[in-house]
């Protein structure tokens, strides 16, 4: 993995919005995910970037900016661990989505890094709805890996993406049955051949020749997979393949293997934690969508809570370019359907960047946490409630996006100024 | 696969109607033109040989639903939002034989009644969905089960939704559980004229007919823009641009126009007593000539502000009404426009992107719409959507009153209900709380703007569909029984 951030962003900075300010954040319900709970009346105080100070009995420094929260609340930055942001602007568009590449040779080694567009419009239109940090993915084209995904914030900063080669993408459900050549026996024997082929790497590849089944650039990339040093974020819903998963996972040790889809996990919870591996889902699938997913139930995070699985939640049936803003809402509907408030809350915040390993980073306000901190009107797994600041690395964004600008146009339809004029 | 199959089916499907919202509290076949037409289509009344003159069968498939027996249900001690912009503290609804008797704060429960304490809780007329391709587009979405686009030829006008209407798709019970009463299912957008749609009850029928409301209105869907140019263009035929999309609607008007006059002329010819031969049937052209004699409300899938003012002039060119667009994903851009051609916009809170015509969405659109004075709701176009259309109103409710609208909860309740109930021409039926009307009644855990709230129990025509605290009144379709997740929700 390489970790961008720290000195690198630091360095970078000067050439993004000034940030070594104290920002206090006051007069708030604040959220921490940490052992300090919920702080009423709160305040949370932020330095170059960094939470330094969390309570109720907060010294404001002489000069720094003060935020008045008015009674709101004040949480760590919604994380959205299976997004694609920044890679499709118009999804039906080939020209405008670097989501997929049906057509390529290559697999593993396709990095999202280098499609990732930082101004993609729905950045910002993500950031304003509370979502400061994100994990992108690839999309499988034509082969059973999609390739290799990213960890960023919203910022919109050239330096938004904080690692790369974060993780491996991998389908194993049906569609990945289907790129694998038609059956789920010929996936699973890919990727075991796959793995072969990393492990062999780069000895196998002497001389100019070929794997079994994949290109030199391809098992290089695999290589860190292996050894379980990048994590392997495999889509699978079905109980029976989230089995074949687990024992995949037991028989390629030390791999890291993270659950995502999982639309039945829940019927294999226990296995699953005792295994430790972690489910990225969606609680409000709950259609027999496919025949992988028959089980599919909004009781699933609640059933997988009460066997200890790790969950982190998605927004998976929503777009995941466009409307990653929705995890709140899908959090709400956990809760709704059983999961105690806090581990919802979790779940869009510190349970994903735990996933990812950044779990001492983000998704919670405590000292020496990233600053990323938002306030918000009410609670934010209301849908009626809505950020009023975003603050990514210590810095406050603006709270605007591209859609903003058209509904302030629009707003006065009887007004008599022609709208092109009006911005 | 990163793509989750949801909502595609509507990318590639659309919707089309025509009543508008304003006058869509009668039949749309109430309008004088409508019933001479609709007389003469159909009626057996006439002069001396009318048992000779060829007559055409408007419903040929017709509703056998029956409601569930019911009695007296007294619900009391509700918040209630009667659909109509109505809000009721500690408020009663009393339904009797399956229809709402009396609503207010001070009814006395009938003798026998079954008294259903609300406190805390909040009562809403049944929720309605006018866009959904349930049944058509089912659960599991395997190949066999893509019924929705005909896509064949860009007018398929004379193909009906409810012929390829599955009614085990287990989507109907989930939606009902998000207390959805009645939603109107339409074929996709992929043509031009993309067929009839058709409004269900939502209640578990082995047979479509078993779910068709009762004298609904017929409804064609037609659709703008990419979809069906996407289609056609790439088999290199028409239409393959927008303006082959015009061209061909146009071209259809003109036949179709052609078409009722032969009919109308050879019904007053042989009502005369004249020895004339009847035209030739064509069902494309019966749906279009319903259109024209105003008995079939246009649901018209557009999603930009210049496209939905083509068929606006479109509309006036031959004589017809559009009673609905769908999506209007910029539906606040001609907020104006759509209010002065008595034309209504079914929309979604926040959903875009997904193409190059849908590529200005914003969150306020619901909002702005309703403020100009047009007939606005929410649609869902989606078998998840469906079942949290109280939060997308919630949604589009609080984003509109962040910019600054003054729109109260109750106002915006009939968004999901009563102006649905409009646009599909049922408004006399359902649609709000109102004595004489169906019982359509969901009774809420708390108010339905919550994320956390859950409907507890959903009545249709007076009987209890749905319990949440109780699994013999939650449906379980054919096809769940025995499977994984059978009894979940």
């Amino acid at each position: 993995m390489q970790r961008l951030l720290s000195l690198l962003a630091l360095g970078l900075a000067a050439s993004g919005p000034a940030i070594a300010q104290d920002i206090a954040v006051t007069n708030g319900r604040v959220i921490t995910n940490t052992d300090q709970g919920v702080i009423e009346n709160g305040t949370v105080l932020m330095r170059d970037g960094v939470v330094v100070a969390v309570g109720n009995d907060v010294t404001i420094p002489d000069g720094a900016r003060t935020v008045d929260a008015e009674g709101g609340w004040i949480t760590p930055g919604i994380f959205a661990p299976f997004t694609q942001l920044g890679l499709i602007e118009v999804a039906l568009e080939d020209s405008a989505n670097d989501a997929s590449a049906s057509s390529t040779g290559f697999s593993v080694a396709i990095d999202v890094a280098d499609a990732f567009n930082p101004r993609n419009s729905y950045i910002a239109s993500n950031r304003i709805e509370g979502l400061t940090r994100f994990a992108v993915f690839p999309s499988t084209g034509g082969e059973l890996f999609a390739g290799q995904g990213a960890l960023g914030n919203t910022s919109g900063r050239n330096d938004s993406l904080t690692e790369t080669g974060a993780f491996v993408y991998a389908d194993l459900s049906q569609s990945g049955a289907a790129t694998a050549g038609g059956s789920r026996e010929a996936a699973w024997l890919f990727l075991e051949a796959a793995f072969d082929d990393a492990r062999a790497y780069p000895g196998r590849y002497n001389g100019g020749s070929e794997g079994n089944v994949l290109s030199r650039l391809d098992a290089a990339a695999l290589v860190d997979v292996t050894r379980g040093r990048v994590p392997l974020v495999m889509n699978v819903d079905r109980a029976a393949d989230i089995l074949r998963a687990i024992r995949f996972a037991e028989e390629h040790a030390p791999v890291q293997l993270i659950i995502q889809g999982g639309a039945e996990a829940w019927m294999v919870a226990s296995e699953l934690a005792e295994a430790d591996i972690p489910v990225l889902i969606d609680p409000l699938r709950n259609l027999p969508a496919s025949f992988d997913s028959l089980g599919a139930t909004l009781e699933a995070p609640a059933r997988l809570d009460a066997a200890g699985v790790t969950v982190a939640y998605t927004t998976e049936t929503a777009d995941g370019y466009f409307n990653a803003r929705l995890l709140p809402q899908h959090a709400g509907n956990a809760v709704a359907h059983g999961v105690p408030w806090d581990d919802a809350f979790r779940a869009i915040t510190l349970t994903p960047a735990e996933i990812y390993g950044v779990g001492d980073q983000y998704g919670a306000l405590a000292p020496g946490y990233v600053a990323d901190v938002v306030v918000w009107d009410g609670d934010p797994l209301e849908v009626m409630s809505a950020p009023t600041h975003v603050f990514v690395d210590g810095e406050e964004t603006e709270m605007e996006s591209r859609q903003t600008r058209l509904a302030e146009r629009y707003r006065d339809i009887e007004d008599t100024t022609p709208f092109g004029y009006r911005h | 696969m990163m793509t989750y199959m949801t909502r595609w089916a509507a990318i590639l499907a659309a919707t089309v109607a025509l009543a508008s919202c304003d006058r869509g509290d009668s039949s749309p076949a109430a309008d004088e033109d409508g019933d001479t037409a609709a007389a003469s289509r159909n009626g057996s009344e006439g002069g001396s040989g009318e048992s000779d003159i060829v007559r055409i069968n408007l419903d040929p498939y017709p509703s056998t639903y029956e409601p569930l027996p019911s009695g007296t249900t007294m619900i009391t001690n509700a918040t209630i939002f009667d659909g109509i912009g109505g809000r009721i503290e500690n408020g009663s609804v009393l339904i009797v034989d399956g229809r709402i008797s009396a609503i207010g704060t001070d009814i006395e429960a009938p003798e026998g009644a079954t008294v259903i304490d609300a406190s805390g809780r909040f009562v809403t007329p049944g929720v309605i969905d006018i866009h959904s391709h349930l049944g058509v587009y089912p659960s599991p979405g395997v190949s066999a089960h893509s019924d929705g686009n005909e896509l064949t030829q860009p007018n398929t006008a004379e193909v009906w939704a409810e012929h390829s209407v599955w009614p085990q798709d287990p989507g109907f019970a989930r939606a009902l559980a998000g207390g959805v009463t009645t939603l109107h299912v339409l074929p996709g957008s992929g043509n031009l004229f993309g067929g009839r749609g058709v409004t269900l009850r939502n209640v578990p029928s082995r047979t479509v007919q078993g779910m068709k409301f009762p004298d609904a209105p017929y409804t064609l869907k037609m659709a703008c823009g990419e979809n069906p140019s996407r289609v056609y263009g790439n088999r290199n035929s028409s239409p393959a641009t927008d303006m082959g999309n015009m061209a061909g609607y146009r071209a259809s008007w003109i036949r179709a126009r052609d078409y009722r006059d032969s009919w109308h002329e050879y019904w007053e010819d042989a009502e005369a007593g004249e020895d004339v031969s009847p035209p030739t049937r064509d069902l494309e052209l019966d749906t279009l000539m319903g259109v024209l004699d105003g008995e079939i409300l246009v649901q018209m899938h557009c999603y930009r502000d210049d496209q939905m003012a083509q068929v606006i002039d479109m509309m006036h060119e031959f004589d017809y009404q559009v009673t609905t667009f769908h999506h209007a994903v910029e539906g606040y851009q001609v907020a104006d426009l759509l209010r002065d051609n008595d034309i209504c916009a079914a929309v979604w809170a926040d959903w875009g992107g997904f193409k190059m015509e849908a590529y200005d969405p914003i969150r306020e659109n619901l909002a702005l719409i309703h403020e100009a004075g047009a007939c606005a709701m929410i649609h869902s176009d989606d078998g998840l959507g469906i079942q949290r259309l109280n939060q997308e109103v919630a949604k589009a409710l609080s984003d509109g009153r962040r910019i600054g609208l003054d729109i109260s909860e109750e106002e915006a309740f009939a968004w999901l209900t009563s102006n649905p109930a409009r646009a599909l021409g049922i408004f006399d039926e359902t649609g709000s709380l109102e004595a004489g009307k169906r019982g359509d009644v969901v009774i809420w855990s708390a108010n339905p703007y919550s994320t956390y709230a859950l409907a507890d129990q959903v009545f249709i025509d007076g009987a209890l569909m749905y319990d949440r605290s109780d699994p013999d009144h939650q449906p379980v379709s054919d096809f769940e029984l025995g499977q994984p997740g059978e009894g979940d929700d």
